[in-house]
Formats: C-alpha cells, structure tokens, sequence
C-alpha cells in the first residue's frame, strides 16, 4: 500500500464548507435522479398507451375473434375479406417458449450443479466466464446459424427419420394418435418448424438461465451444504435435498426470466420457424411467434388494418412478457427477503 | 484465521507437550499433520477420544482445534486443496485412507456447526432427513425416532405441535437443538460439536449443555468451544491446542487445576488469548 498523503491543513471551518456544498448540490443531484427515473416510467407507458391504440381498430373490429381465430388473410380480394386471427402466432409464441424452457432447463441445472459442486477449482472461472459471454451472443447470429447450419442437420438426421417412422403397433392406437396429430403434425422436413425455433431458443437462453442459476447456487451458505454432508449425503443428495430447495423460490424467478426472454425473441427464431400462419398442427409443423410475424410482415402491411393487427399483437406480446416478468419479480424479491 | 499470537512465534519454540493416553479411545489421531494448500495448520497431533465420554477441544483463535474436528469426518475433503496427513483411527479402521466411504463415515461421526443450519424443509424432515438416507424405516418407526431425537435434543415440547412448520421459522436457539436432533437421530457414534452454542443466549446455551452431557451416554463427543467454562462444565477430558500444536491433553479437572504446560496456564488464567 502506497503511504496515503497527509491531510490538507485544516481551514478552521471545513464542516460548514460540506454542509453547504451538499444543500446546494443534492436536491438538484436528486431532481435529476428522479427525472430519468420518470422519464423511463413515461416511455413505458407511453409505449403500452400507443400500441393500445394503434391495435384499437383490430382489437374493435374481430373482437375475441382476434385471439381465438387462426385465419389471417391480408388480402381484401379472397372470399372473407381482410380478416387478422392472431391465435397462431399466439399459441406459436407460448408453445416455443415452454418447450424451449423444457428443454433448457435441465441441462441448466447440470452446467450450474458442475459448477458450484463438481468443477475443479482452476476450471471454474473459465467456465463461467465462458457461459457468460454465450449469454452476450447477438440473437442474429444464432438465427443465421440456425438456418444455414442447424436447420439442414436437423433435416437429415431428425426430421428425415422421423417422417418415415410409424410408431410400432403394440404401443397402441392412441399413442399412434397422438404421434401423428400432436407431434407430426404437418411435417415437412426441411428443418424449420416449431421445434426447431424451440431448440435454437432453448441454445440461447441457456447460457443465461445456467449464469442465473449458478449465482443463485452459490448463495447457499457452505455451513449449510457441509452440514447436509456431514450427516453422510452424497453429491446428488445434497444437491437435490439441500441446495435446489434452499434457492427454489429465486430458481423458478431465474426460469420465468430465461422464459422472458425467450417469448420475445425475434430474430433467432423467425429464421428456422417456417413462418406458417395456421395453428401448429404438431410440434414439427411450421409455425409462428408474434415476433416473427410482426418482423416479416411489417414491411408488407399496407392496409390500415393490418398494420394495427400487427400492432395489436405486438401489445399482446407487450402484456404476456410483462405479467412473465413481474412473477419473476415477485418471486425472486421473496426469496431475498427470506 | 491469525491467531493473535502468531507475531510471537519468531524466535524458536520448543512447544513443550503433555499429553495422557486415555483409556478406551473410540476415535483416535496419529500423527496428523494438516495443510490449506500449502500452509501447514496441525503438527504432528497425537490425541485419543474416550469412549462415551465429553473432550473439549480448546485454545486461542486459529490454535486449529476447528481444523482437527474438521479432519475426524474428513467435511475438509469438500474443498480441493485441503488434506490430512497422519492416521485417524475410528475403532481402530484408519479412516484418512482412500476408498473410505465418506458417507458412511459422516453417518457415524455427526457434525454440528457455530452457526444452525436448518436446511429448507420442515422440523420433521428435518430431523428424518439423515435417516432417510441410511434406513429404511416405517412411518411408527420414522415417527418414533424423530420423536426420540428430538427429546434427546431437548426441543419436543416445544415443537411437538408443529412439526410440518418449516425449520427455518425456529428461533436461534432451537434451530440450534434442531441440528443436535437431526445430528442424533443417525444413531452416529461420535458427534462432532463446532462452538454450538457460540451464537446461543445464555438459557439456550444451558439447555444445549444439559442435552450434551445426557448424549454421552451412548455417544463420543467431542467439542471445540472458546467459552472456558463451558469446557470445564461439561467435558471429561481437554485438550490445549496452540498454533496448531497439541499442547497439553488430560482429565478436564486436571488439566483446569493443575496445568502442566506453562501455555496451558498463561491460557486458562487468562494471560493471553
């Protein structure tokens, strides 16, 4: 430690000197605190305010239909008319998300566990340097990886297969069933589809929901995991008795987060999800997100109406991540208080 | 982890040692030395634990006796770096060896720490936790030890109504007699005592100190406390580590009234420490 250079010499009144700095500069220091902190709160506001009423003329004009109907035709020329349904790409949203979290979380779990109880010592710091700056990676690259090298693989070795598998009779017919409807759907094997849009979401917030994880793992206090092995647990027990109960709360606020950040994901996933409009008629079939819709058809919407459909979603979209988020919140913030 | 007097060490020690062989050791160390990496924290310990008897581990601030309690389940083993050297005889099988399940010596040689450490489930999983590992027991059963463990702890009456509620809503001091019962309710066959009742108001404390000396009866314990009293109260044998040393080991009422090392006297006068 360098020596720290003595004090000036003291003026005689340097408490009176503070005291008059600070009454001049704090509540000027606080106004403009408080003026950016307003000023957020306005831009949000004003952006839920706008997209409410750009998407009025949707919302006023199909009613409940905009949320349970699968038609979405722009052109005034087909029998019907103009006519936005916004179920598809609603349902396409929410399906993507959840499967992408199923698929994520897990393996999660495995990167943070290695790492808070496995990982030696030296290799820890790289890992996790390593797994935070996956979690930076632009979503354009992961969607352009996902079309050009993804996509072709996921072809050929799964949905190829796949479409030419029928599931063997003593299964049943009801498992046959639900194979061909729920899981197939309309497959065409090209490797886009819902859950191909899944797994490259689920590639991305992984990193993420792994960070997360492992921070929430290492607030167990050590006094407690030694004391979980002192009564003779093994790795897995202690993991799963002691330190997955003692961060659940945050745990399940890390997910909602990962799951935000997966509802509103544009770019990534309009390049490998087919862009169909329809209902997903399975986990293979293409589909859409509110995100990808909105991106590939704002440029293109050149009727009033379709233009506040657009806008109509992106409000839903707005409100779903919003309520995704604030039980996140919640959840993590009672976990703290705990 | 400097202990107080470390500035003193400079000019060479003799460390004089008194230690007296007990008869009927349960647990017993042999030459251990013990290494942070690459810093050294026991030399050459030699002591043995009486069976079914109370030995109280004392000494300043970083004398090691934390580190020796440490060594006897191996709980050190979790962090990369740390290592014993030297034998730990647990009747006699040495358990530093490799291949030593670790579960199952941690299962015989319980460990209660400075701190409770409830973990996130209710009082009665709490308790039934460690059981549930290594029995399989009915649900009578189940109940019946949980019950046990927690009278031996002495908390049942003042949880019996409440046992689903979490652990973690228990005052400190209950919390504390909570880790003894779940320590307990394994059956170990030596319970390991880190300052328990350090962060202990003074009547918890004593209901902590009544539990320990009942315990004896078919457990050997062993516990490092910095309260002198405590020590003298409720052990049979002591043991006066410095610098992480074995200074002087005998019968609690000896080692108290007639101290053979001089250290061992400047320490319980209160000459230093």
């Amino acid at each position: 430690m360098t020596a720290v250079p003595a004090d000036p010499p003291a003026t005689g009144r340097p408490s009176r000197r503070a005291v008059s700095r600070g009454s001049t500069f704090d509540p000027i220091f606080g106004f403009l605190c408080g003026a950016a902190a307003t000023l957020l709160l306005a831009t949000l506001t004003g952006v839920m305010i706008s997209l409410a009423i750009g998407g009025w003329p949707a919302f006023a004009k199909f009613g409940l239909g905009f949320f349970t109907s699968t038609r979405w035709n722009p052109s005034a020329d087909i029998a019907g008319g103009e006519f936005y349904g916004g179920a598809g790409p609603i349902v396409g949203t929410l399906i993507t998300a959840l499967v992408a979290l199923v698929l994520s979380l897990p393996i999660a779990v495995g990167v943070a566990v290695f790492l808070t109880e496995f990982c030696p010592r030296t290799l820890r710091r790289p890992i996790g340097i390593a797994v935070e700056l996956l979690a930076g990676v632009p979503s354009i690259v992961y969607g352009m990886w996902g079309l050009f090298v993804f996509a072709p693989l996921f072809s050929q070795v799964v949905e190829t297969p796949l479409a030419y598998w029928t599931p063997p009779p003593f299964l049943g017919k009801g498992f046959a069933d639900f194979w061909n409807n729920a899981v197939i759907g309309d497959l065409v094997p090209n490797g886009s589809g819902i859950f191909a849009a899944s797994i490259i979401l689920a590639i991305m917030i992984l990193p993420f929901m792994a960070a997360t994880l492992r921070e929430l793992f290492l607030t167990v206090p050590p006094k407690v995991r030694e004391s979980a092995y002192g009564v003779g647990c093994t790795p897995l027990e202690v993991v799963m008795s002691v330190t997955i109960p003692y961060v659940r709360r945050s745990a399940i606020g890390a997910v909602m987060l990962g799951l935000g950040r997966a509802l509103g994901e544009t770019m990534a996933v309009t390049f490998v999800i087919g862009n169909a409009h329809n209902f997903p008629k399975g986990l293979f079939s293409g589909g859409s997100t509110i995100a990808s819709t909105i991106a590939n058809e704002f440029a293109e919407a050149t009727t009033p109406l379709h233009t506040s459909a657009l806008i109509a979603l992106g409000f839903v979209l707005f409100v779903i991540t919003f309520a995704v988020l604030a039980i996140a919140r919640t959840l993590l913030n009672a976990q703290r208080q705990a | 982890m400097n202990g107080p007097m470390s500035s003193e060490t400079t000019a060479p020690d003799t460390f004089e040692s008194f230690t007296e062989a007990v008869p009927d050791a349960k647990l017993e160390a042999r030459g251990v030395d013990f290494f942070y990496g690459k810093s050294q924290a026991l030399y050459d310990v030699n002591i043995g634990f009486q069976r079914h008897a109370v030995t109280a581990l004392i000494g300043p601030s970083g004398c090691g006796k934390s580190t020796l309690l440490r060594a006897l389940n191996r709980i050190y083993a979790l962090y990369p770096g740390q290592r014993a050297a030297g034998e730990i005889l647990l009747d006699g099988e040495n358990t530093l060896e490799r291949g030593v399940d670790l579960g199952q010596l941690r299962a015989k040689v319980g460990m209660v720490f400075q701190q409770p450490t409830p973990f996130p489930m209710s009082i009665y999983d709490n308790v039934a936790f460690g059981v549930r590992l290594y029995e399989k027991l009915s649900k009578a059963d189940l109940d019946q030890r949980v019950e046990e463990s927690l009278r031996r702890a002495a908390l049942w009456t003042e949880v019996k109504d409440k046992l689903q509620l979490s652990g973690l809503g228990l005052s400190g001091g209950q919390q504390q007699r909570l880790c003894v019962a779940r320590g307990v309710a394994v059956r170990p066959e030596v319970l390991l005592l880190d300052e328990p009742a350090s962060a202990l108001d003074p009547i918890s404390t004593a209901k902590l100190e009544e539990t320990i000396v009942e315990l004896k009866s078919d457990i050997t314990i062993v516990i490092v406390t910095h309260n002198l009293q405590q020590a003298a109260r409720i052990s049979d044998n002591a043991a006066f580590m410095y610098l992480g040393r074995l200074i002087e080991f005998a019968k609690t009422d000896r080692l108290f009234d007639n101290p053979r090392a001089r250290r061992t006297a400047d320490y319980i006068t209160g000459r230093f420490g």
